[in-house]
């Protein structure tokens, strides 16, 4: 990238540059530091708050010791709610949408890369037109299409409507563009079905942009909340996210238990916590899907 | 929110150049095509493309959540939904113009706000000189990929009466509000705290679409700015991200060459890379915009539009409209304005991006459909 390989001949006196760049060090640190404070603080809270007693919690909020420590919080949250169950749901409907996302997208974004077929600029651009679509402004319509259809109230209705994605069919169409065509031509020539080329040739070589599609995949299901307040109100068939809504709206009764909700909201977040860990550069490429592409 | 519209058109190659060939190995395309789309174009038609047709119906009705929107039972009211939202004085109107008051100083702060606190974190973390940059990165990426429900839970412990930030308003002797219990707007404490204890009568006696011009001044409230924070909190690492992608991509020789002709720091952010990673920040302001209209979540735990509707957004006011007062008519009709104005700013955000490349052939909104076929 750069053209000049060989640092410029300071043109101020070397020792006021050196106390210069050694203030703009410390400053630098210094703003990293404290927005990392700003950032991650909150859940060092939530943690230290997640394992106090109620009155110490409400005393001494900003403290994240625990004094005394006690886990009255995680055994309330495994004794007092549905939080198992909705534990359950969400792993169910996780796991079901990811896989159904992983490959009907990919199954979609293979057609629309390589295939040639009738209607399909028309079908691209359709798939970019819905992607336009803001998802608040569907929760009548979800609602409504799926009381017509009897899926209401139930965990096809928690699923179905969420097995596949625009914006997973974007990626995966521009991704397929990225391998060379000789490859499949070569399994196509030697007989392969269409079915059978995608499935054994291509598919194995967009490992890459698998990873990315089951990562955001899997952090949109488990994270979603809207749609689970249109699609059910049985409450065997809570997920997290509206379980743990649920407790906030008072369904607790009496005190605010934070302990309780901190805790909560904490083994929530940790499945997609563990996973960002793991898999950071694959999160980073999601969000920067179609951004820095040129 | 953002994440559905992240991948704006305009920003890729076309796709392969495509040779012609009839027949052969390719005969079976056009089925097996067809085939591989299916369920993609079943799901999205039937739970996207189908919806919206039938809300438009039920948001020209009166009807009530009771049976069927499709009989003959249902009155048809036309655009009686859509008048009292903007031409008929009542509470719908009055409710509808609160909320969109609400939102638009809701966007009016996160978004410039968001941007510049992402585009100062993509500066600190892409100095060469510091170390542990990695760390940090992930650390203010983080929030973004939590659930909104699980950080609206620790917003609503953090912003308690006696919360951790009251505690550390306290260490520097402010008194911190009961940031969900008050209503009162920001511009108006702020007046109030210029001596204006009254609001002037000229401003109260009336005003546009429902809300008098006091009203409409108000400003953010006090329980809107505690949203406002989490929100920013919790998006800014994304716009990060995309400002950390371009600055990777501004030449250090054209930072050097400019060092050498003895610019200051300042002159070379403001005129170096300011001007390079202006795509940038159109994308991060717009997908800012059409994200911070569609704020639903948060509201919905922390404060369900209270107190006295001034946490009250488009979003949320139709969804209490259809799914607690039971008129889903009133609320499919939020609905349509609200995708009207997410649409408009997401056509504007396309043209933006697909003007910005210029030269490239074909009109702007089919940019990325491949010639042809």
């Amino acid at each position: 990238m750069a053209v000049l390989t060989d640092r410029p001949a300071p043109v101020a006196r070397r020792g006021d540059r050196g106390v210069r760049a050694r203030v703009n060090r410390v400053l630098g640190y210094a703003v990293l530091i404290f927005f990392g404070l700003v950032f991650l603080y909150p859940f060092v809270i939530q943690l230290g708050n997640s394992l106090k007693t109620e009155p110490d919690a409400a005393a001494n909020p900003l403290s994240p010791f625990p004094d005394p420590l006690t886990l009255a919080g995680f055994d309330r949250i495994f004794s007092g709610t549905n939080f198992p169950l909705w534990l359950g749901n969400s792993l169910l409907v996780t796991v079901l949408v990811t896989l159904g996302r992983v490959f009907f997208d990919s199954l979609a974004g293979y057609a629309l890369a390589r295939l040639r077929f009738r209607g399909r600029a028309g079908l691209f651009a359709a798939v970019i037109a819905v992607m336009a679509v803001p998802g608040v402004v569907l929760l009548i319509p979800k609602f409504l299409v799926l009381k017509q259809i009897g899926l209401y109230d139930s965990y096809a209705g928690l699923i179905v409507p969420l097995l596949a994605d625009a914006a997973g069919v974007f990626i995966m169409k521009q991704f397929f563009e990225s391998i060379p065509v000789s490859v499949e031509e070569a399994a196509r020539i030697d007989g392969a079905g269409v079915f059978r080329t995608f499935w054994s040739v291509v598919l194995p070589m967009a490992r890459p942009a698998l990873i990315t599609l089951t990562i955001l995949s899997f952090q949109g299901s488990w994270n979603e909340f809207p749609h689970s307040l249109v699609s059910v109100q049985d409450p065997d068939l809570f997920t997290l996210p509206r379980g743990l809504a649920d407790l906030v709206s008072g369904s607790l009764g009496k005190g605010t238990q934070y302990p309780l909700k901190l805790g909560a909201a904490l083994l929530a977040t940790i499945p997609v916590a563990v996973l960002f860990v793991i898999f950071q550069r694959y999160f980073v490429r999601g969000a920067n899907e179609g951004a820095d592409k040129g | 929110m953002a994440t559905d519209t992240l991948a704006a058109p305009g920003t890729t190659p076309a796709g392969p150049p495509r040779r012609r060939s009839g027949g052969g190995i390719r005969s079976n395309e056009n089925l097996a095509g067809w085939l591989f789309v299916a369920p993609v174009i079943v799901i999205l038609g039937l739970f996207l493309l189908l919806p919206i047709l039938m809300a438009l119906w039920v948001s020209l009705t009166d009807w009530n959540g009771q049976g069927s929107p499709f009989t003959g039972d249902v009155p048809f009211v036309g655009g009686d939904n859509y008048a009292q939202l903007f031409t008929d004085d009542g509470l719908a109107r009055r409710d509808f113009m609160t909320a969109i008051r609400n939102n638009i100083y809701y966007v009016g702060i996160v978004v410039p706000v968001q941007t510049a606190l992402a585009l100062g974190l993509a500066l600190v973390v892409n100095n060469r000189l510091l170390k542990g940059k990695g760390f940090f990165r992930s650390a203010f990426y983080f929030p973004s990929v939590t659930s909104s429900v699980a950080i609206s839970v620790v917003f609503l412990f953090l912003f308690a009466n006696s919360g951790a930030v009251n505690r550390l308003l306290a260490l520097f002797g402010l008194d911190g509000p009961e940031w969900f219990a008050d209503g009162r707007g920001v511009l108006h404490l702020l007046f109030g705290a210029l001596g204006m204890n009254e609001p002037p009568a000229a401003l109260t006696s009336g005003g546009p679409l429902g809300l008098t011009w006091w009203d409409w001044l108000s400003g953010p409230s006090v329980a809107m700015t505690s949203i406002i924070c989490l929100v920013i909190w919790t998006t800014s690492g994304t716009f990060m991200l995309m400002y950390l992608a371009a600055l990777q991509n501004v030449p250090v020789a054209l930072d050097e060459a400019s060092t050498l002709d003895g610019a200051s720091r300042w002159q070379r952010f403001r005129y170096v890379t300011l001007p390079l990673i202006k795509p940038t920040t159109f994308l991060v302001v717009t997908l800012g915009l059409i994200g911070s209209w569609q704020v639903f979540d948060q509201v919905y735990v922390m404060s369900q539009g209270d107190p006295a509707k001034t946490t009250l957004t488009p979003a949320y006011l139709s969804y209490r409209t259809a799914f607690r007062d039971f008129d889903y008519g009133s609320g499919a009709a939020i609905s349509f304005v609200l995708f009207l104005i997410i649409i408009l700013l997401t056509l504007f955000q396309r043209w933006l991006m697909a003007d910005r490349d210029g030269t490239r052939r074909g009109r702007w909104w089919r940019r990325r459909v491949p010639e042809g076929s």
